[in-house]
């Protein structure tokens, strides 16, 4: 017995050790791991029609174009885990029947980034910029909304995940605002219809829906620096894509409804000002880390 | 190396059979007897041909039951008017059916001791006024009442589904019992209902014993499938197979998965015989389906039609893509080429793309209707299986034949177990009826 108690008790703070640790690295560590098995799920268990190279091709655009326009302009603090995210974003996101697709479309969102800024922030999120420059502008790219299949015990893994992620992110806020207001949206109209609840299980269990609430619309660069406002936000966001999707009978809702949304940030930014969002400094002083507890408004993440 | 497809209308009657499921009520509509007669309609079969909003869905049953017990309820976002309303031949489906089937090719090995040079590929052969009156108490609308061909059709709208059940009731259509639940959400949605029965007197004028597809065309955005109401009675999986014609590219489910059927794998060559072939393709499709939960959608078969280098079966003419539903086809077929598309070949190549997607659902499967949508995908794909004939000969021949039948064993085993992996038959009995499987020699 008395053996046994060290045994335990030094796993337990070994575990909370790591805790600690993962909680003040930068959340895109986090969300790099999370997308990234993610892709791999859908690449090898999901048949996602994605080539590797596709892969490979949206990485060199992302993190170059990145990597160019920070220096061209000068920016600081503009680092390639951003770019990585999106990358897997948008490789989880787009498909092409061609090569070209991926990296031209990483090569506009990205570009995008530093080309459409309002009071030095960008003002589109990457990911959902990329997706848009499939959908509209390039012949042989489209989005597959029902492509991760409707397995509801994925599904909660992944919720799980990402409310880990976007909780060390401290703007998690905006993802259960909105997530409250579209399910609530989806249940009334089950209710008003009177159809199967079981209509509801195959509205949530979707990949997407998970992958635009914790990485999408949680992007802390592209939303409201305001609480209140990012709230309005995101009630804005998740009427939008349920009247897009069930309204107008349109397709890839969620990521119409946050292209069309996103030019209200910079007025509700000026509506109710805050401070803007800043990424965790890249040190890697674990010391310097915890030293920057105190300022919990920094902690951050979700540019997919 | 030498190649041969196989005649495709000796295979392209297969995948028909395979949509039969026994005690079926399927589809985008229910079919309702007056009696208790028992109802098949087997082989549930629908043209969704779309080009904007512009949608014509054609439907082809095989109903079994007596004629004057026929009812078909399809829910319409519009008003059907008479000139909306087609009745059209059945041998729209069966060329539908013919070009898109999955396919066997075979080819033969070449003599190991007399090698030639190898010809440069082929482009792949992968490729009434009573009613009005009570009506109004009911809260049902007889929106319009016309006949097309040997059907009676009224168009309803309705304000409640009790009431609807009920007027349907009184004027002789048996519906099956929970209709008024499924008919809900339609009516809330503000859909139309799109009523048929036939017309004995005229069904006697056209000397079949089958009814003919019917075809409608409307304009809207709801690009879907009103498949929950023929869910009602259903009993055991069902399957549905859609050919979708569209402008720009393959078309998938936007609230379901789309997955391509294995394919274009070298398997036995024992399958060519008799109805090897028929049996292998329906067990496989019902192991993929199962491996699925019946929550997938199937790609059969997606190509571009407006090129096909050889085609696997003869490509559908003008007149039968118009049949089809086919509206965005140029004024003329020898219109000049589209600037910046494939020039137009002499065969009658036309912007029509061809998905087929077939479904094996229960109806806790699919909950909700099957959307869908088109994408930008012009990638074809076809399910093909490939039969590679060995040669015939010594191992004594030369040394490059002891060689050929080294790898030969090597070769049969792997497709033998893609074989038993596809079907989840028994790897030994695959082996034995390979050893035995008849010599074939080139044509």
């Amino acid at each position: 017995m008395a053996m046994s108690v060290p045994a335990v008790a030094a796993p337990t703070e070994r575990w909370s050790g790591i805790a600690a640790r993962l909680r003040w690295l930068d959340a895109r560590y986090l969300q790099i791991g999370f997308l990234g098995s993610f892709l791999l799920f859908g690449a090898l268990l999901r048949d996602f029609a994605l080539r590797p190279e596709q892969v490979a091709l949206t990485f060199a655009a992302a993190l170059t174009t990145q990597w160019l326009g920070a220096r061209l302009l000068g920016l600081p603090g503009h680092s390639l885990l951003s770019a990585a995210v999106t990358s897997l974003g948008l490789s989880i996101l787009v498909r092409a029947d061609s090569l070209w697709v991926h990296p031209l479309v990483a090569v506009i969102a990205i570009g995008a980034k530093f080309v459409i800024r309002i009071n030095g922030k960008h003002l589109y999120n990457p990911a959902n910029l990329g997706a848009m420059a499939a959908l509209l502008l390039l012949p042989g790219a489209w989005v597959s909304p029902g492509q991760w299949g409707n397995d509801m015990l994925l599904a909660l893994w992944v919720a799980a995940f990402g409310i880990t992620v976007s909780t060390s992110a401290r703007r998690f806020d905006i993802a259960w605002a909105f997530l409250a207001i579209y399910v609530g949206l989806l249940c009334l109209r089950i209710e008003y219809l009177g159809a199967r609840w079981a209509v509801l299980e195959n509205q949530l269990s979707s990949g997407a829906l998970i992958l635009f609430t914790f990485f999408m619309i949680t992007d802390p660069m592209t939303t409201p620096n305001h609480r209140l406002m990012r709230w309005l936000y995101a009630a804005i966001v998740a009427v939008g894509a349920f009247v897009w999707t069930y309204v107008f009978f349109q397709t890839n809702g969620l990521i119409w409804a946050l292209f069309l949304a996103t030019p209200l940030v910079p007025l509700l930014d000026r509506l109710m000002p805050a401070a803007k969002f800043q990424w965790r400094a890249a040190s890697s002083d674990y010391r310097a880390r915890n030293d920057s507890r105190s300022s919990s408004n920094q902690t951050a993440s979700i540019p997919l | 190396m030498l190649k041969r497809t196989l005649a495709a209308a000796a295979l392209a009657a297969a995948p028909l059979s395979l949509a039969v499921a026994p005690e079926a009520y399927a589809f985008c509509g229910f079919y309702v007897g007056k009696a208790d007669t028992s109802l098949f309609n087997e082989a549930s079969q629908v043209i969704l041909a779309r080009d904007g909003r512009r949608t014509t869905l054609s439907m082809m049953n095989d109903y079994k039951g007596e004629l004057t017990d026929f009812a078909l309820v399809v829910p319409v976002p519009v008003v059907l008017r008479r000139n909306d309303v087609k009745v059209i031949e059945k041998k729209t489906f069966d060329r539908l059916d013919a070009y898109s089937a999955p396919r066997l090719a075979e080819y033969f090995d070449d003599d190991p001791c007399n090698p030639r040079p190898l010809p440069a590929p082929m482009a792949g052969t992968t490729r009434g006024a009573e009613r009005r009156r009570s009506a109004d108490a009911l809260g049902v609308k007889v929106e319009d009442s016309f006949s097309v061909g040997e059907y009676d059709i009224v168009i309803l709208s309705a304000a409640e589904s009790d009431g609807l059940e009920t007027w349907l009731r009184r004027n002789g259509y048996r519906i099956p019992s929970g209709a008024a639940p499924a008919l809900r959400p339609y009516i809330l949605q503000g859909m139309k209902f799109f009523v048929a029965r036939v017309n004995l007197r005229e069904q006697a004028k056209t000397g079949s014993r089958f009814l003919r597809p019917l075809q409608f065309t409307f304009d809207s955005e709801k690009f879907m499938l009103p498949m929950r109401l023929g869910m009602i009675n259903a009993q055991g999986p069902q399957d549905l197979i859609v050919y979708v014609l569209t402008r720009d590219g393959r078309v998938e489910s936007a609230n379901y998965r789309t997955v391509k059927l294995p394919a274009n794998m070298t398997l036995p060559t024992y399958l060519r015989d008799g109805k090897q072939f028929t049996d292998f393709y329906k067990t496989m499709f019902d192991q993929q389906a199962r491996r699925e939960d019946y929550k997938a959608v199937f790609t059969e078969y997606f190509w571009d039609m407006s090129w096909c280098d050889p085609c696997a079966a003869d490509p559908l003419s003008r007149e039968e893509l118009l049949a089809a539903g086919v509206t965005w086809l140029p004024a003329e077929p020898t219109a000049a080429p589209v600037p910046g598309r494939r020039p137009v070949t002499p065969g009658g190549a036309v912007p029509v793309m061809l998905t087929r997607l077939h479904l094996r659902y229960t109806p806790d499967s699919f909950p909700e209707d099957l959307a869908f949508l088109e994408t930008k995908d012009r990638q074809n794909f076809q399910a093909r299986y490939v039969l590679q004939h060995p040669w015939r000969g010594s191992a004594d021949k030369c040394q490059a034949a002891a060689q050929y039948l080294t790898r030969l064993r090597q070769r049969q085993e792997s497709e033998a177990r893609a074989l038993a992996n596809l079907t989840g038959w028994d790897i030994n009995d695959i082996r034995q009826r390979q050893s035995r499987a008849p010599v074939v020699t080139p044509r």
